[in-house]
């Protein structure tokens, strides 16, 4: 397709200019890549641009200061006193108070912690009748846990410490231009108006940061220690390792007598072919059922619909419980079809792998089919009729129609949706933790790993069943490299997902 | 009907008989694990799994057994605790964050979108083992899991915001400019101007808050491990399907189901309409 200039564009009728993007968009789908792939090194320098212009700033300021506000890289607030801005001097001060007596009386020492995560796990001593008596001493897990805390509060104050010195210097200059600075009532007033969305966000974000990047965070530096099954606190400690955990599951000779690296591999396939049948099986099945339900003359749609959706309203673990037990061997399934004389033998729906992984494929289509067909036929709606209309006049059967409208008015619409379901079946614990719980297991694989597992389950039965923590966490790491490197290509190649001001 | 479609040539009406027959046939498909639940939930007679679907003693005795001898009403009340005030803080929090990211523009929010978009990508189950223990140090975990739950759910929710602020986007911005020359503050428009426009969006978060925690079952193991009274109904009911109990309450467990099935699906298809409006219009804007 060649490109159009503006003003050509500009005078197609409506409809064929939607085509043309639609065209075009897949045209262009090869250089995106090519482009993406450039940006890379130009992020990292950016990044790099960004933190030596922080210095510089930081200098610059002190160096350009006055007196009060250079004493304020050491007394935080001691500048907006002078400056009538009282309020935010003592709330500035009160937080340097706070982190100076938290670092003296605590910080400090879960900092010194952190090198090795405790020198003695226990005290044994006899009492007076002879009994053992353990006292525990250092548990590496709360050395740990407090010393990622601290951290998060040293990172946190010297955010406020910048944020302190900036407010000096602009305050500086505005009395020097001589303007008066905002006085504390005006702060809390915009907290209402201009700076909303501080206060929109203010617990937002604590909650995230407390409850999702400190857990994540920990959890990456689990992955560089030996905190497993033997090295469980409190009656055991645990320590660095450095980098061999990843060994243990990058290593490329796979014949060793550890076979994690074998499992991981296997897993990591079994995942990847299971994300990508499972969205595309159900992407297209779940549009051909909502074409045929929004088909011209069909009746009862709605009851066709309602059916369908009862499967999403039912929790999954009533449904995909009752589903997985009603395959198993001496199931309902099994039962009937016996009874009824088709088979002679139980078939093993669960048991051997092939099966089960055909099994947790075709169930998933259960639950997923009437998702794909609300969002389907909500989409179908918006293609416009005219140009099916003028299709036909132009002779193209419906096959062709198809291909060539539906389809790529589908696929450019929900593009974004088809990666977020890609990811989201990457992690999609429920339905095979549920139908199989990764069963059946086998002896090839390590670490209570089965045919079914996605990495997602198999980082559960390594934490709850395995207590292998290390493990799990490196593996964790390693689904999130998997999944942002996806999502990344796809995030600069689809054109849906940039212009979020389109929109408006 | 016939003289309807007598002018329809042959050969459409054979397309929409094997369409009809597609359709009715995926229907049963869909409808018979359900069928299967309440003929077991209401089967008098062995509590195990049987070689039959229909039941030969239809008796309520499932429902006593679980009033009487489980747990089960108190998983119910817990999850119910939870999904109420799950319901609200989520709704809350969503909101605020879409709207914050949605009409106002300040230094750091693309890196913010950001941030929480790479953070959605790791596993949600990693943070857990952190999260475990970051509860128990508030000694939020065994048998006080109810609160510790309501605030692992509400905590991370802000990361949701997708939907909502995709709705938030497409009401007009000019709506707010003009309120804010009358003079009204950000936190006005907020209450006043973009809420009430806000319905359908408000309802579907609320609804979605509301079922999630029905459904949870990795979450609710590992906080409530060890304490059966802190349960959740999923994984109450999970247990009773392993190979020591499902010969002795497999029928209870149906029983248990249809008792947490009946009322989220009553909510969800009483509001499918915002349901179908909120999961179309996410996956159209992403």
């Amino acid at each position: 397709m060649s490109r159009l200039s503006e003003l050509e564009y500009l005078g197609l009728p409506p409809m064929k200019r939607h085509l043309y993007d639609i065209g075009q968009f897949f045209v262009r789908l090869p250089g995106n890549i090519l482009n993406f792939l450039k940006k890379i090194p130009l992020g990292i320098w950016k990044c790099i641009c960004a933190v030596g212009k922080f210095f510089a700033e930081i200098g610059h300021i002190f160096a350009d200061g006055d007196w009060k506000t250079k004493l304020s890289f050491i007394i935080m607030g001691f500048g907006q006193f002078f400056r009538h801005q009282i309020g935010r001097g003592i709330l500035f001060l009160l937080m340097e108070g706070l982190f100076v007596w938290f670092m003296a009386a605590m910080g400090g020492g879960y900092l010194y912690g952190l090198k090795d995560l405790g020198t003695q796990a226990t005290i044994k001593t006899l009492n007076a009748y002879g009994l053992e008596v353990v006292e525990y001493k250092d548990n590496s897990l709360k050395i740990l846990l407090y010393g990622v805390l601290t951290i998060f509060i040293i990172v946190g104050f010297i955010i406020t410490w910048v944020i302190n010195i900036r407010q000096n210097y602009t305050a500086q200059k505005l009395i020097e231009k001589g303007i008066r600075p905002k006085s504390f009532k005006n702060d809390i007033k915009s907290l209402a108006d201009e700076q909303y969305y501080k206060t929109l966000l203010a617990v937002p974000l604590l909650g995230i940061t407390v409850f999702t990047i400190l857990p994540i965070f920990f959890m990456i530096l689990i992955a560089f220690t030996n905190y497993d099954y033997s090295h469980l606190p409190p009656d055991k400690l645990f320590g660095w390792v450095g980098w061999d955990n990843f060994q243990t599951i990058l290593a490329t000779d796979a014949s060793g007598s550890d076979k994690f690296a074998y499992t991981f591999r296997e897993i990591l396939i079994w995942t990847l072919i299971w994300a990508l049948v499972a969205t595309f099986s159900n992407y297209f099945l779940g549009m051909f059922v909502a074409i045929c339900i929004n088909r011209k003359g069909i009746r009862f749609k709605k009851v066709f619909r309602t059916v369908l959706v009862m499967t999403i309203a039912v929790p999954q673990f009533v449904s995909l419980l009752l589903v997985s037990k009603m395959f198993a061997d001496e199931g309902i399934v099994n039962n009937i079809l016996m009874q009824l004389g088709w088979i002679a033998d139980k078939i093993p729906f669960w048991t051997t792998q092939d099966m089960a992984r055909i099994m947790v494929l075709v169930v998933n289509l259960w639950v997923g089919i009437p998702y794909l067909m609300l969002i389907a036929t909500g989409v179908l709606m918006n293609i416009p009729a005219d140009l099916y209309e003028s299709a036909k006049i132009d002779g193209a059967s419906g096959i062709k129609q198809f291909t060539k409208i539906t389809l790529p008015y589908m696929l450019f619409v929900t593009g974004p949706y088809l990666l977020t379901s890609f990811t989201a079946n990457i992690n999609n614990f429920n339905v095979i933790y549920l139908l199989t719980a990764g069963a059946p297991k086998t002896m090839e694989y390590q670490g209570g790993a089965g045919g079914t597992d996605l990495l997602i389950t198999w980082l559960y039965t390594l934490t709850i069943t395995n207590n292998d923590y290390k493990i799990a966490a490196v593996i964790g790491i390693l689904v999130f490299i998997v999944v942002a490197v996806i999502s990344l290509i796809v995030y600069n190649v689809s054109p849906a997902m940039k212009n979020e001001e389109d929109f408006q | 009907m016939s003289k309807k479609y007598t002018s329809k040539s042959g050969k459409e009406r054979t397309v929409r008989a094997i369409i009809y027959i597609f359709l009715t046939l995926l229907c049963v498909i869909w409808l018979i694990p359900f069928i299967y639940l309440i003929f077991q939930a209401f089967r008098g007679e062995s509590t195990s799994m049987v070689t039959y679907i229909i039941p030969k003693e239809w008796s309520f005795k499932n429902f006593v057994f679980l009033t009487e001898k489980t747990n089960f009403w108190s998983w119910y009340l817990n999850t119910f605790i939870i999904a109420l005030f799950n319901a609200v803080l989520q709704t809350v929090i969503v909101l605020c964050v879409a709207y914050a990211l949605s009409r106002m523009r300040f230094k750091g929010r693309k890196l913010l979108m950001n941030l929480m978009l790479v953070l959605g990508m790791f596993p949600g189950f990693l943070s857990m083992i952190a999260t475990y223990f970051i509860l128990k140090l508030f000694g939020l975990t065994s048998e006080n899991s109810v609160p510790g739950l309501i605030l692992v759910y509400a905590a991370s929710s802000g990361m949701g915001y997708y939907i909502a602020k995709g709705f938030f986007d497409t009401i007009p911005k000019s709506l707010d400019e003009a309120a804010r020359i009358d003079g009204a503050s950000r936190a006005r428009v907020f209450f006043r101007i973009i809420m009430p426009m806000a319905k359908p969006i408000i309802i579907y978060t609320i609804m979605m808050a509301f079922i999630a925690p029905w459904g949870d079952f990795m979450y609710a193991s590992l906080i409530t491990f060890g304490h059966e009274e802190a349960y959740n109904v999923a994984v109450g009911l999970y247990k009773w399907l392993d190979k020591e109990h499902i010969s002795n309450y497999f029928t209870v467990f149906c029983a248990g189901g249809l008792l947490v099935s009946l009322p989220i699906t009553a909510l969800f298809m009483s509001l499918q309409k915002y349901y179908v409006e909120g999961v179309t219009g996410g996956a159209v804007k992403g």
